[in-house]
Order: structure tokens, then C-alpha cells, then sequence
């Protein structure tokens, strides 16, 4: 059974996202995705700068099995990408919701999730097999 | 709904994520793959083979039937137990499955053939046995349990049928015993020492359990391919098929062409060697962060490529595959990783065996 913390907001591909004080968003991709990709290897994270729309592909994330894509929630500029994540993949395996987050992203103006999900929808795309 | 095991039911009670394998539901994956992969180069861990079909062949022509129908030779199999690994062939030279035989009598062999080549090897198999009344028996009834590792053996003894245990303590690498209904064989596909037991299959829970409870890690599908891969060993329908022959497929020290022994596909390997083989199967060390794939596009400086098998692995902590590449193809090449162009070095496998690295390993250059 996998976590879903009832703080954060969620998309149907299995990122999540954590508003910080300064108003920038934290995003990872859930214990559900880090369960069924299994141990992760290699991660590629965006550099601070790049622009980001909605949609986006964002990251790789890549385990012994597959190889997957991060899609952003959120356009805006990526304010870091984490940097732990080039020598220790794993800390997304470990604590997907805390030390293994991907990336932390300025939102332009006005850019809300237009359809984001919040933990009791995204359990349901859970439950449903997404 | 694909075929089940005997252990299909402690499998998903013990956690696993189940694949289809061959057409058979198989565990991929207990937990960590990592950790299943680092139990059988550090300890032991075990394997649900089942999938896998081990062929009786009886009667008196088996070893003249065999002499014709594997490119190995099974006339160098002299001691009793004694097994080879080799290839059986169309005659084009492709490869209709790779498989171990083991001669036990002569008038008793058996084969153990892959889950999804299963099929069309009894076919064929059968077809060349009727002409010299030789009786062809797959053993459905069996299940077959992996366990490997360099304290695998000295795990396993214990839990075997009494009758069994001396004959397995002095099995030698590629030998065979049959005791009892259990049949045990220090054979394996991960580069490590340990045992191969076939055993009837209403026996299998209580001996998988037993292992367990030994401190046997039990090991998924997911883990069996790193390892193989890793002891540079090919996966049929991967790295060679019916549209290979072994010369093309790293396999050319599996085929017997000398003497006068006649097998099918001999003809077209004997044409294929003298023409000079146009590809070739090796070894492929990534020099960058991320993952070799099946069917990576690779470039070398004497023509395109691709990766057959490709995996990370855990010993080496670094990317690893097999490519086929044009014959003359050495030295450093490009693999095509996601759209972007990353250097690679051609090595000759096994990466590791018996828990030791067998290439050398520079340390990685800086990411860009």
C-alpha cells in the first residue's frame, strides 16, 4: 500500500507537488510511481533557468527496469533542480515525498494546476490501476 | 490469465509483482531488485525456473538423435551427469533455442528448454525422435527451483532428500544426479556457483519454504536478468533467434564444427565462418550516466548497431549491455540514449563472475 499525504496536490502521472512559504512549488513523483518503477538508477533534473509549461517533460527518471519521464505540473522557471539526486537516485525510492524531490519551480503568474487532483482524487487514480 | 507454477501462490504471499513471462505469471520482483541481485553475488537467493521445461529423451538412438540435432557436441559427454550448454538449429545455422542437455544413461538424456521456445522445440525435437524411435517426455510434472550464490550449496544440502545429499556434495561444475524424483544440477544463469533442482512439483512449496528459512533470498525475474546479463550470458529472443546463428551471437565456443560429426545447421555455419561472419555479438560498457536498452541504436566507426540486451548493474554500478555490431567494430562507439549520443566502450564478456568484476572499470567522466 502506498502513501498519499493528504497535504500535497497531485497529477494523474503520478507527480505530486508541495507549495513552499516562498510561494515556489516543490514537485517528486509519488510512492505509488517509485513502487512500480522499482530501483532507481539514474535521474536527470532540469537546471535552474529553463522555462517550463504545463506538460512539460521535466525530468528522467530511470530504474534497473525502464526508463521514465517527469512531467510538470506547472509552467513557470525552474528554481533548482536537486542535486542530490546525480549520486543517490535512490533517495526517491527512500523518501519519494521528502529528500527525493526533483525539482522546486517558480510559477508564472496566475499558472494554478489547472488539473490537479487532490490525495482522496489521486487515491482513486491509484485504485483504478492509472 | 498466463500459466502458474507450483509456487505461483507463495509468491504473491510473499509479496511479488508478477509479469508474464513466456506466457507463464511470473515474479519479477520481491521488493528491491538491487538487493535480490547483491543476495546471489554475496550469499544465496533462489529462483522460480518452473517456467522452463525439462525434456526426457529415452531410448537406445538418444545420443546419435542428439549428435545431430545440437551444435555442441554431446559426444564429448562421457562421464555420466556430465551436462553442456548449447544451441539447437534450423538448418539456415538460426537458432531455434539455446538449452543444457544432460546425459545420464545411454539410453537417458535430458533437456531443460526455455518457457516460450517450449513448444516448437518438442516439435521438432519430436519430429527427428520418431524416425529413430526415440521417446520424447516433457516433465510438466517437475518444478524447477534455482539456488545461487556462493553459499548456495552449502544452504541447499541440508534441505534436499536424504537420498540426494551425497550425490550433490560432490557434483562438479556441470553435473548432474537424479535421486529420488529430485533431480540436482550444479548449473545455473546468474555467474555464481550453486544448484538447479528439479523436483516433483507437489514438493516444491515445502523445499521453497525451507530455503526461505535458511536465509535463501528469494529472487524475481527482474534480478535473474541482471545477473545473467552481467555473467555475459544471452537470453534467447533477445540477444539471438531463429535469424542468428550462434557464430553471430557470442556463441561460436558452444559449436562443435571440427570431426565428422554432421548437425543440422552445420552446412550454413561451415559457409557462414568461411565467408567471415558480418556481425557479432559483445559486450557494451557505458562511459556516461544512464541506462542501456534493447534496441539502442549503436554507431561504431565500422557501421550501425544495435543493443540486444541492456541493463544497470549493480556490481559494477555502471550500465552494461550486449550489442550486435558489424564484425570489424572495436574500441569506443555511441550509443543512442534518448535522442542524445553517449560514448560507450566494446568489451568481452563476462562483466562479473563469481561475485568478482571482469572488465576494468575507469572511473566515469564528469556529467556535463
Amino acid at each position: 500500500m502506498s502513501q498519499i499525504p493528504a497535504d500535497l496536490r497531485y497529477t494523474k502521472s503520478h507527480e505530486w507537488m508541495r507549495t513552499l512559504p516562498d510561494g515556489t512549488v516543490e514537485i517528486g513523483i509519488t510512492d505509488h510511481a517509485q513502487q512500480s518503477l522499482g530501483d532507481l538508477v539514474f535521474v536527470e533534473v532540469p537546471e535552474a533557468g529553463r522555462r517550463l509549461t504545463a506538460g512539460d517533460a521535466c525530468a528522467v527518471v530511470e530504474s534497473v527496469k525502464a526508463a521514465s519521464d517527469v512531467y510538470s505540473p506547472l509552467t513557470g522557471e525552474v528554481v533548482a533542480g536537486n542535486p542530490g539526486l546525480a549520486t543517490q537516485p535512490e533517495l526517491i525510492n527512500k523518501d519519494p515525498f521528502g529528500e527525493g524531490w526533483i525539482l522546486r519551480l517558480k510559477p508564472s503568474g496566475g499558472s494554478a494546476a489547472a488539473e490537479s487532483l487532490d490525495a482522496a482524487a489521486y487515491q482513486a487514480v491509484v485504485a483504478a490501476g492509472g | 490469465m498466463g500459466k502458474r507454477t507450483a509456487l505461483y501462490d507463495l509468491h504473491l504471499a510473499a509479496g511479488a509483482r508478477m509479469v508474464d513471462f513466456g506466457g507463464w505469471d511470473m515474479p519479477v520482483g520481491y521488493g528491491s531488485q538491487i538487493e535480490e541481485h547483491h543476495a546471489v553475488r554475496r550469499d544465496a537467493g533462489m529462483f522460480d525456473v518452473s517456467h522452463m521445461c525439462a525434456v526426457d529423451l529415452r531410448g537406445a538412438g538418444v545420443r546419435p538423435l542428439l549428435l545431430r540435432l545440437l551444435a555442441n557436441d554431446v559426444g564429448r559427454l562421457v562421464l555420466p551427469g556430465k551436462a553442456l550448454y548449447t544451441c539447437m538449429l534450423r538448418p539456415d545455422g538460426g537458432v531455434i533455442d539455446d538449452l543444457i542437455a544432460c546425459y545420464l544413461d545411454e539410453k537417458w538424456f535430458r533437456l531443460v528448454v526455455n518457457a516460450g521456445t517450449a513448444d516448437k522445440d518438442l516439435a521438432w525435437i519430436k519430429e527427428h525422435a520418431k524416425q529413430i524411435g526415440v521417446a520424447v517426455v516433457p516433465r510438466r510434472d517437475l518444478a524447477i527451483v534455482a539456488v545461487q550464490g556462493p553459499n548456495a550449496r552449502a544452504k541447499t544440502i541440508p534441505l534436499l532428500p536424504e537420498a540426494c545429499r551425497g550425490a550433490a556434495s560432490v557434483l562438479g561444475s556441470f553435473f548432474g544426479a537424479s535421486c529420488d524424483e529430485w533431480f540436482v544440477s550444479r548449473t545455473g544463469y546468474t555467474g555464481e556457483d550453486g544448484f538447479e533442482i528439479a523436483l516433483p512439483a507437489e514438493a516444491a512449496a515445502g523445499f521453497w519454504d525451507a530455503l526461505a528459512a535458511a536465509g535463501v533470498a528469494r529472487c524475481g525475474l527482474g534480478a535473474r536478468d541482471t545477473l545473467r546479463l552481467e555473467a555475459g550470458m544471452n537470453l534467447y529472443g533477445s540477444d539471438m533467434d531463429e535469424t542468428t546463428t550462434p557464430l553471430e551471437s557470442g556463441l561460436a565456443w558452444t559449436v562443435v564444427l571440427e570431426g565428422g560429426r554432421d548437425f543440422i545447421g552445420k552446412a550454413a555455419l561451415e559457409k557462414q565462418r568461411a565467408a567471415g561472419e558480418a556481425q557479432k555479438l559483445t559486450g557494451l560498457l557505458l562511459l556516461e550516466r544512464g541506462v542501456l536498452r534493447s534496441h539502442q541504436k549503436v554507431f561504431s566507426g565500422a557501421g550501425e548497431g544495435e543493443v540486444t540486451s541492456g541493463t544497470y548493474s549493480p556490481t559494477l554500478e555502471r550500465s552494461i549491455g550486449l550489442v550486435r555490431l558489424p564484425a570489424a567494430a572495436d574500441g569506443t562507439v555511441e550509443v543512442d540514449i534518448r535522442g542524445k549520443r553517449s560514448p560507450a566502450r566494446l568489451v568481452k564478456p563476462p562483466f562479473v563472475r563469481n561475485g568478482k568484476p571482469k572488465i576494468e572499470i575507469q572511473s566515469r567522466r564528469p556529467v556535463a
